[in-house]
This record gives structure tokens, C-alpha cells and sequence, in this order.
């Protein structure tokens, strides 16, 4: 690489370059939280231990990557948990009338992409903030959630879905394994493609994206929706599982979501972000949770440790070039 | 050779009228500068000219025959390229990644990144732009580093008029002169350059032919050559007859 040449200011070293570490933020916190519990507990490390931190990160793992796109354009989807909870409702709606798992799994993905083709249509074409739309979706999505399932959970038993959440390849439980591909999936369509390329101009500056013909736009319509439909897959291993498809709220969904993609190092203001960091930002809010279980810490604390994590990242950030 | 061809064109926003019967030409291989105060009509000329609005009357002939662009697109389709104000870069993107920025090459459905860097480093090699390298990000380069970018950007892609709006106006003295050198390696290239300047003497300098605005008409044009800073001064405030 020839990066550093002539005008650019020699690269400190990496350890004494604040910036190296605000970029690395969650892969740095990740390692720390792990030797720290790693060190207090000796079975945080345990296979079965690790098993379970995997299983449970993976749908925060896929809500936080669409979150990642909607964020990197220089938005915010405040709807993404709500989303959730909606397809669930949806899923279990065809449950409860005896459609097939596949019909039912298809409805979810749908509801989320209406939902997040909505909120995109309103904030690309309607031009209202980014907050407003998703914070009215939050509301809007959790409303009919309740009116569909009628505020009643569906018990949602089936032997395809069960494997979803109990089964996998090798000790990698399936839930895990479609967290993955998604991620990776979701890398190369951010770096490797032109749409991906688009999102990042059109969250670092939206002018010069439409100066070189750019549809704002589009792109804004497109992110939401993805993330709608993310909110849906989510949904589908909410349902496997808990077992059931119930109209609760999932709020900490939404804010562990926020925190996992500014741990990860994506730019609030846009138009700068990666995958790999908000999925680190979303395993390590998990290992933190399952960390401080295992210490026998009141989950009461929980949050105020999400919160501290979280704005210690931030402040990181301050560092950035 | 006259490469584009501005006949009566007028237009109005609302009760402003601001272009008032324009006609100027702009030829191949030369340096055209705009001259005017702010408020004069340049700016809505040149975007006239780059297909955001469409004149009233008039109209507007590019390579002899009449153009109707419907959008910034079909002037670019065209071969016509505006460096804006604004530079319109994305600093959080490398330098190649600007260059080609919704003109990404790909393969298949995947980005031809490998092309499009060695690319990128030929374009800035052929107008021998000094930039630091095309991978190094466009937020770490100097005001007139990213000029030259967006100098680049438009020189690519074959075009074949390149308008500049105050190409110079944020930078020193010795970053003027680079994109100067810069303006005038495209014209010796055979492309067409618009030059939208206040500095008359950058404009005595550059150009070739100049055209005075005032109060959304033009007023004027001459040789560079056959005229002074003066009698350009004089057009623009008006203290010299006009038509």
C-alpha cells in the first residue's frame, strides 16, 4: 500500500495512535471484558459458555447490521426492535391459522420490509427527519403488533423451528450460523458493490452524491427496507427461540442496537462505518450481560454497565481522523 | 471552432428575471472566463449550460446542433462537467473511490476495484496532479489537493467542456498556481474551459476569451488579449457603455 506518501503525516505507531483505538473500539473492549471475566470466572471461556454468549448475540447481531446501513447513510432507525416484534406477531398471526413454518417465516420478512419501506419512503421521498419517522414507526409497529396478536402471545411448537434454535453445524447453532452469513454478506455488499459505495457517499455528504447523480433518496429507501427485512430474520429467531410470538416490546433490542454500532465505530453523522464493528459492538454487549451473570451481578446492573461501555466508546471517538 | 453556442437565452424565477436574452460562444480548445458581480447571472448561465435548469426562450447549441438536457445526467452524457463550488467530495472516501463515484467499474455485480485504482492513478498521473496517493482518504488532503481531485474527476470520463466555478477562491498562492497550471494542461489537452472568476487577474492570465455579465445580460465580450483589467472592471460596474 502506498498510503503514506508525500502530504500525508508519517502513522504513529499503533499503540500510541488514539485513533487506531477509537476505530478498534469494540474489538479492544471485547478482549478486555473477556480476559477481566476470563480471569474472575475461569468458565466465561468454557465451550458451552461460549456456545451460549453465540447463540444469544445472534439476533442482536442481525438487527445491529441493519442498523449499521441505516446509521452509515447518516440515519437512524429507532424502529428496528418494534419492527421485530411486529413480524413475530405476524409470524405467529400464520401460525395460529395453520400456515406452514415457510409461509409464516415469508409473512415476517415481508411485514419488516413493508414496514421498513414505509419508513424509507417517508424519510427519502417525504424528506421528514430520519428520528421522527422511525420514532412514529416504533410506535406505529408496536401498536399493531398488539392489535394483531391482540395483546396475546401464540405458542409457536414446531419441530423445523425448534432445530433453528437447538441445532447447527457442529456445536455452532444455526441461529448463529445465519448471523454469520448475513454479516458477511452484508461486508460485501457495503465494500464490494456500487450500492455499498452509494450508502457511504450518501451519508458523508449527501450534495456531492446527488451533485454526481446519486438518488438520496433511493439509497435512503433501500437501507430502511433492509433493514425492515433484518428486523424480520430477527423476528424468526425470536420465535425459535422463545417459542412463541408474543407482542412484548423488546426495547433493550433497540437501544443494544444503537450501542452495538457506535461501539463499532460507525459514524452517527454518516457516511463512515464497517460490519465487522457493530457485530463485535453486539457480541461484546452480550459477553458483557452473560459476563456479569456469571459473577452473580444483579441484571439491574446491567444497563448502567451497557450505558458506561457505551459512552466510553463514544468518547473514544473524539480521537478519530 | 465554437463547441457550445448560448443564442438569446432568458430566464426567469418567478418576477426575477435572471438571464435577460444571453448569447456568448465557447470554443474548442480555449480558456472561456465569466466574468461578473455576484447577482450578475453566471451562476444560473452555467447551470443552464450544465442541464439543472432549462432556459425560457433561446437555446443552446453544443457541437452545432441544439441540446435540451433534462438533468445534470444528460449534460454529463453529453461531455459536459461542472467542478462546483463546493468541490462536491466525500471526504470519508479515497481519492479513487471519488473519482469514480457513481461510475464505478464492476464485475458482474462486484466492483472492479483493481481497475478502477490503477485507473484513478493514471488520470492523476496524466494531468500530473499532485496528490498524495489514490488510496489515501479525500479528508486528509489540503484544499488544493481535493481542487485537483475534483479537476480530475471532471476531466475524466471524456469530456469535452469543463466548467469551473471559482476553481481558486479558498486556496494560496502556490496551490493557485498548481490548479492554474492544471486548467490550462486541460485546454492544451483540446478540452473547452468555462472559468467563473473574480480574480481579473487570474482571468487576464488563464484565459483566452472573456465574457462580462451584469444584471443577468451580457454585456460584453472580447479577446483576452485586447483588453485590460480595466476596461473588464469597467464592464462589470457598469461605467462603461453597454449595449
Amino acid at each position: 500500500m502506498t498510503a503514506h506518501a508525500t502530504a500525508a503525516p508519517p502513522a504513529p505507531a499503533f499503540w500510541r495512535d488514539p485513533g487506531q483505538w477509537a476505530d478498534r473500539a469494540a474489538a479492544v473492549g471485547l478482549v478486555v471484558l473477556v480476559v477481566i471475566f476470563q480471569i474472575a470466572n475461569p468458565t466465561f471461556l468454557s465451550a458451552g459458555n461460549i456456545r451460549s454468549m453465540l447463540v444469544a448475540s445472534a439476533i442482536l447481531v442481525v438487527l445491529s447490521i441493519g442498523q449499521a446501513f441505516v446509521v452509515a447513510t447518516g440515519g437512524i432507525d429507532l424502529s428496528v426492535a418494534s419492527t421485530m416484534t411486529f413480524a413475530a406477531v405476524l409470524f405467529g398471526f400464520g401460525f395460529s391459522r395453520g400456515w406452514g413454518v415457510l409461509a409464516c417465516c415469508l409473512l415476517a420478512l415481508v411485514g419488516g420490509g413493508l414496514v421498513g419501506l414505509a419508513c424509507g419512503v417517508l424519510v427519502g421521498r417525504g424528506r421528514i427527519t430520519d428520528f421522527v419517522v422511525t420514532l412514529g414507526a416504533l410506535s406505529a409497529a408496536s401498536g399493531a403488533a398488539l392489535v394483531i396478536a391482540d395483546g396475546k402471545p401464540v405458542t409457536v411448537i414446531d419441530a423445523g423451528l425448534l432445530a433453528l434454535s437447538a441445532g447447527g453445524i457442529g456445536p455452532i447453532g444455526w441461529s448463529v450460523v445465519i448471523a454469520a452469513v448475513l454479516a458477511v454478506g452484508a461486508h460485501v455488499l457495503l465494500f464490494r458493490t456500487r450500492l455499498g459505495t452509494h450508502v457511504l457517499a450518501v451519508g458523508g455528504n449527501p450534495e456531492a452524491a446527488t451533485a454526481t447523480g446519486i438518488s438520496v433518496a433511493r439509497i435512503k429507501t433501500v437501507v430502511y427496507t433492509l433493514s425492515g427485512v433484518l428486523a424480520g430474520i430477527a423476528a424468526i429467531l425470536l420465535v425459535s427461540r422463545v417459542g412463541a410470538a408474543e407482542p412484548a416490546s423488546n426495547t433493550s433490542f433497540l437501544l443494544n442496537s444503537v450501542a452495538a454500532v457506535v461501539l463499532g465505530g460507525v459514524s452517527l453523522a454518516g457516511g463512515r462505518g464497517t460490519i465487522t464493528g457493530p457485530v463485535l459492538g453486539a457480541l461484546l454487549l452480550t459477553a458483557l450481560a452473560n459476563g456479569l451473570t456469571l459473577l452473580g451481578v444483579s441484571p439491574f446492573y446491567q444497563p448502567l454497565a451497557v450505558g458506561i461501555v457505551v459512552v466510553a466508546a463514544a468518547f473514544l471517538t473524539r480521537w478519530r481522523r | 471552432m465554437s463547441l457550445m453556442k448560448v443564442e438569446g437565452v432568458s430566464l426567469a424565477f418567478g418576477s426575477v428575471q435572471a438571464l435577460r436574452d444571453v448569447t456568448l460562444d465557447i470554443a474548442a480548445g480555449e480558456i472561456t472566463a465569466l466574468v461578473g458581480d455576484n447577482g450578475a447571472g453566471k451562476s444560473t448561465l452555467v447551470r443552464c449550460m450544465a442541464g439543472v435548469h432549462r432556459p425560457d426562450s433561446g437555446r443552446i447549441l453544443f457541437d452545432g446542433s441544439p441540446v435540451e438536457f433534462r438533468s445534470a445526467e444528460g449534460a454529463r452524457a453529453a461531455g459536459i462537467e461542472t467542478v462546483h463550488q463546493n468541490l462536491a467530495l466525500v471526504e470519508d472516501l479515497t481519492v479513487w473511490q471519488n473519482l469514480f463515484l457513481n461510475r464505478e467499474l464492476v464485475r458482474g455485480p462486484f466492483l472492479d476495484r483493481k481497475a478502477m485504482r490503477a485507473r484513478a492513478g493514471e488520470m492523476v498521473a496524466e494531468l500530473a496532479v499532485n496528490v498524495p496517493a489514490v488510496t489515501a482518504r479525500v479528508r486528509r488532503l489540503s484544499g488544493g489537493q481535493r481542487q485537483a481531485v475534483a479537476i480530475c474527476r471532471a476531466a475524466g470520463f471524456d469530456s469535452r467542456l469543463v466548467i469551473m466555478d471559482e476553481p481558486t477562491a479558498a486556496l494560496g498562492v502556490q496551490e493557485t498556481a498548481r490548479v492554474e497550471t492544471l486548467i490550462r494542461t486541460l485546454r492544451d489537452d483540446g478540452r473547452a474551459v468555462l472559468l467563473i472568476s473574480h480574480d481579473f487577474a487570474q482571468v487576464l492570465r488563464l484565459s483566452d476569451q472573456v465574457w462580462v455579465m451584469r444584471g443577468g445580460r451580457c454585456v460584453g465580450g472580447m479577446r483576452t488579449k485586447d483588453t485590460t483589467g480595466d476596461e473588464i472592471v469597467s464592464l462589470v460596474t457598469g461605467t462603461k457603455g453597454s449595449t
